[in-house]
């Protein structure tokens, strides 16, 4: 497929809140398999993720960037939806290791979920099994890259094509229902 | 003359107080062999939060995020930072004490109005805590109160010369420091946000430019509390005299924090009902008795 040449179409201000999006990242890391192990390395003082403005963020509503590491069954998707419905856009996704792409070594099995951007917008993968924290911190400069130019907008896409996105997740999952407890 | 003076001390504790926490999280980052993040990076963080699209969680929560930024604020103008004091005659520290207690409830309100259950949680916890170190703090800054005849921050503060609170009552001063441990918030007194037991406890639900705020507020907070602790035991002084104080304070009470795991909040209450408490009341029965050096 070709790639098509986008126009840029931010203004002024959008910029600006872009660089500022792209320099403080914090993230939420949806621990569902074996990339979890990865990112304590980046964090901590070998890697030391934090010089790039990104820090671990305790829920969704906080966070910015999504980070889903690993294999993904149906149970799982249904709590990353969820997750992914309560961030404030603009939100990032990142996909990690083979699991997310093509479902990995589980891909023939009846409950894994093998192609993640059929459900979310991911902006960015990480290939590998498992990626390596060098790996991971050059997909974070990669992303803040396409951040700048505007090219990770993921989080427009999933709004311009909710009717997909939703479609695809109820042929998996038979319903998708988010109870409020608390105020209903 | 008096609006420059309210511009003036917002817009130090805006631009310093935001520094300082970069620098803050720099000694952090070397403290764990880290390198860090850049000194600037809170400003960052503010803009960014700002320039998102949040949810709201119906007008209780707006009407409590606006009531904590403005209780915060109000009693900021009364704080005497660095020879500027905005409302002379009217910076009593009771008057502080009172307005500092607005912007706590504005933000329990409206934490609890998320109908989270772990900002729940999180708010039980920071009005117990506070609880806590209020005990101590009071009872050693009464007697300091006591021993001056005065509640006015500038008459201590002029009162005190060259020769600081910190030498004259080193047993409160110490009392006021554990305590200040705790209303900032720091190791070992971090229950309250604790982010991985209740995952971030008051500040769970908030997205976007309600964390932004919540942010500027905590900022605000902090300079004011660090504030009124430079200007009763380290005798305030001028403006960038004030501010070299304030840093050490700041760079001290983060040392300590980078140090320590977390206080239960249990153990935490325990701990500032035994020995600050006899030690503030060793400090009241000195005081009374004419030993200030």
């Amino acid at each position: 497929m070709d790639k098509i040449e986008k126009i840029d179409e931010r203004g002024v201000w959008e910029k600006i809140a872009d660089q500022l999006r792209s320099r403080s990242m914090w993230m939420l890391h949806y621990c569902t398999g074996c990339g979890a192990v990865e990112l304590p390395p980046s964090m901590t003082s070998r890697f030391d993720m934090e010089r790039l403005g990104m820090g671990p963020m305790a829920t969704p509503r906080q966070a910015d960037l999504f980070l889903v590491t690993g294999y993904l069954s149906t149970k799982t998707l249904r709590r990353v939806i969820y997750t992914y419905e309560k961030m404030a856009d603009p939100k990032y996704v990142i996909g990690f290791g083979s699991c997310t792409i093509n479902g990995g070594i589980y891909y023939d099995s009846y409950s894994t979920i093998n192609r993640l951007d059929q459900y979310l917008p991911v902006d960015l993968y990480i290939a590998g099994c498992m990626p390596r924290p060098e790996a991971i911190l050059n997909a974070f400069t990669k992303l803040m890259d396409m951040i700048r130019k505007g090219e990770a907008d993921g989080w427009k896409r999933y709004n311009e094509n909710y009717e997909w996105y939703k479609q695809n997740q109820l042929r998996s999952l038979g319903e998708v229902v988010v109870y409020d407890e608390f105020h209903e | 003359m008096t609006v420059l003076k309210v511009a003036g001390i917002f817009l130090t504790a805006f631009f310093f107080g935001l520094t300082f926490e970069g620098i803050g999280r720099k000694i952090t980052a070397r403290v764990q062999r880290r390198y860090g993040p850049r000194w600037y990076q809170n400003f960052i963080d503010l803009f960014k939060t700002l320039s998102k699209h949040g949810y709201t969680h119906g007008w209780i929560f707006d009407f409590g995020v606006i009531m904590a930024l403005g209780g915060i604020i109000a009693s900021l103008g009364f704080v005497p930072v660095g020879g500027i004091v905005a409302f002379p005659g009217m910076d009593n520290f009771f008057v502080i004490v009172y307005l500092f207690t607005i912007g706590s409830l504005g933000m329990a309100m409206g934490m609890v109005g998320t109908g989270n259950p772990w900002a729940s949680i999180g708010v039980a916890r920071a009005l117990t805590l506070m609880l806590g170190y209020e005990v101590p703090y009071m009872i050693s800054i009464g007697s300091m109160l006591y021993f001056y005849r005065t509640s006015s921050i500038s008459a201590i503060m002029s009162a005190q010369g060259g020769d600081w609170n910190l030498f004259k009552f080193p047993i409160g001063a110490l009392v006021a420091l554990i305590s200040l441990q705790g209303m900032l918030g720091k190791e070992p007194f971090e229950a309250p946000i604790a982010p991985a037991e209740i995952a971030s406890g008051p500040m769970v639900e908030l997205s976007a430019k309600y964390m932004g705020l919540l942010m500027l507020m905590n900022t605000f907070m902090e300079f004011a509390e660090i504030s009124l602790f430079v200007d009763l035991f380290l005798g305030g002084g001028t403006y960038f005299v004030f501010l070299l104080k304030y840093l050490v304070v700041w760079v001290l009470v983060v040392l300590i924090s980078s140090v320590l795991p977390r206080f239960r909040i249990e153990q935490a209450v325990y701990f500032y009902w035994t020995v600050p408490i006899i030690l503030a009341f060793v400090q009241v029965f000195m005081t009374v008795n004419g030993f200030v050096f």
